[in-house]
């Protein structure tokens, strides 16, 4: 083995810091957009409207069922076609995530709409209240606030996922690590840093899941 | 939206044989990367359930490090570097010399991937037996190694089976990676067909057909499997 030569990533800090920060706005932007489209699959599925929530667990099974790199390849090829006009990558990425993650994260929220006893629905409508707004003010807020540790380890696992975007180019914090390995020959240390990096991040954020669960329990 | 649709394309030759052979490489890999991770995950999962507080300390460490470091990091990890770190002839071997070697990082990279996984999975099954069990085991006099194998395991294994079915069908999704390193599964295979025929509609449609039919044929028949397989008075966890 040759020597492990630091100054590589010394030298190249500022492109891989550029590349880490697409990895969060893709993870950000990612949970928040997969939170939504998850929240109203889970409430459409559970208000048992006839034909709506049948599609919404459909939805939900069907991208469950598939893998994430062939999701991205999917829009990747789509999202330009049907615009009618060449996109960059991390639009259709963007979009590949947000579908897809809706439908691992409208589990977790079901199950959290799940947990709040049915007695506060009812309790919601007795006081006069209409099904979406007891929804809204009461059984929401709640099940958000049990959830917590569980969408904190959804997103831990999503900032992994979007390493994936390495199949379609992506400059992200992978693929420029990647980019400086064979630039330079420097493999090894560049795969080493890239996995310290992830596995440092990650590390702490399941510390950080567990510890809120850990609270939510007391 | 402009396009020219040809679903035969799906059934001419090369590309319907591409398919065939895209999905067999798929099942292959997927099936040796679970035996992997369902030997390795069991063997951790008693680990981090045992008295001795090294091997918890082992299984534990095992799990943080290859949950916490993206899969296709790992792959990398397998392919470019492990074979530098090896001595020169063991490293030459590892690369070039290996049967299929990039197969074979494939499935020892997913594999021992998921073992991290299928480990939390034996352990909350053996958790969920409760100590009765296992004092049940110590008083009949049985070792700890017998009370694994004849006691704990068994019906570990047996309220497991849902959660087991998914990593699975996680590992069936995952092997779609091995393409980073050069493997023509399935999806390799149909953005090859893609590639070469321009209809990239038809292309991956059959895959996401594949994909879901398989999952849920899997799906299907495990759930004949835990119904005949259920220990009485438990519910599945997970």
């Amino acid at each position: 083995m040759t020597d492990f030569d630091y100054g590589i990533i010394w030298n190249n800090l500022p492109f891989l810091l550029e590349g880490l920060q697409v990895t969060f706005l893709l993870t950000i932007l990612s949970v928040v957009g997969g939170i939504i489209l998850g929240t109203v699959l889970a409430l459409v599925r559970i208000a048992k409207i006839p034909v709506a929530s049948w599609f919404a667990a459909a939805y939900v099974n069907f991208f469950r069922s598939l893998p994430l790199i062939l999701v991205i390849f999917w829009l990747y090829f789509l999202v330009p076609l049907l615009l009618g006009r060449p996109v960059g990558s991390f639009y259709s990425v963007l979009v590949a995530f947000v579908l897809f993650e809706a439908a691992y994260y409208s589990e977790i929220i079901r199950a959290g709409i799940s947990s709040v006893r049915s007695g506060q629905i009812a309790a919601g409508r007795a006081i006069g209240l209409t099904y979406p707004q007891t929804m809204r003010y009461i059984v929401l807020p709640q099940a958000f606030k049990a959830m917590v540790p569980v969408l904190l380890t959804q997103a831990i696992i999503l900032f992994q996922d979007t390493s994936l975007v390495y199949v379609v180019g992506l400059k992200d914090f992978l693929v420029s690590a990647e980019l400086i390995a064979n630039r330079d020959q420097r493999l090894v240390e560049m795969f080493v840093f890239v996995a310290i990096v992830y596995f440092s991040i990650c590390f702490a954020g399941s510390l950080l899941a567990r510890r809120l669960q850990k609270r939510l329990e007391t | 939206m402009n396009y020219n649709w040809d679903w035969g394309i799906l059934f001419r030759e090369p590309y319907f044989d591409w398919l065939l052979t895209g999905l067999g490489w798929t099942v292959m890999l997927s099936l040796c990367a679970w035996v992997i991770a369902f030997l390795l995950g069991s063997i951790l999962g008693i680990m981090r359930t045992s008295t001795s507080g090294t091997l918890r300390f082992i299984g534990t460490t095992y799990v943080e490090i290859f949950r916490n470091i993206p899969l296709l990091v790992q792959l990398f990890l397998w392919f470019f570097v492990f074979p530098e770190l090896l001595p020169e002839d063991a490293g030459r071997w590892v690369k070039r010399e290996m049967p299929l070697p990039a197969l074979s990082t494939a499935i020892f990279a997913i594999g021992l991937y998921t073992a991290s996984r299928v480990c939390e999975q034996v352990r909350s099954g053996i958790e969920a037996l409760g100590v009765g069990q296992r004092n049940a085991g110590r008083a009949i006099g049985l070792t700890e190694k017998q009370i694994y194998i004849y006691i704990l395991l068994p019906n570990a294994y047996r309220i497991i089976i849902p959660p087991l079915t998914s990593e699975f069908l996680t590992i069936f999704k995952n092997s779609s990676l091995a393409l980073t390193i050069g493997v023509v599964e399935l999806t390799a295979m149909t953005r090859q067909i893609e590639e070469y025929t321009f209809q990239g509609f038809e292309a991956f449609t059959a895959a996401t057909v594949i994909y879901s039919v398989v999952t849920f044929a899997v799906m299907f028949f495990m759930r004949l499997v835990e119904k005949g397989s259920r220990v009485p008075g438990m519910i599945s966890v997970g």
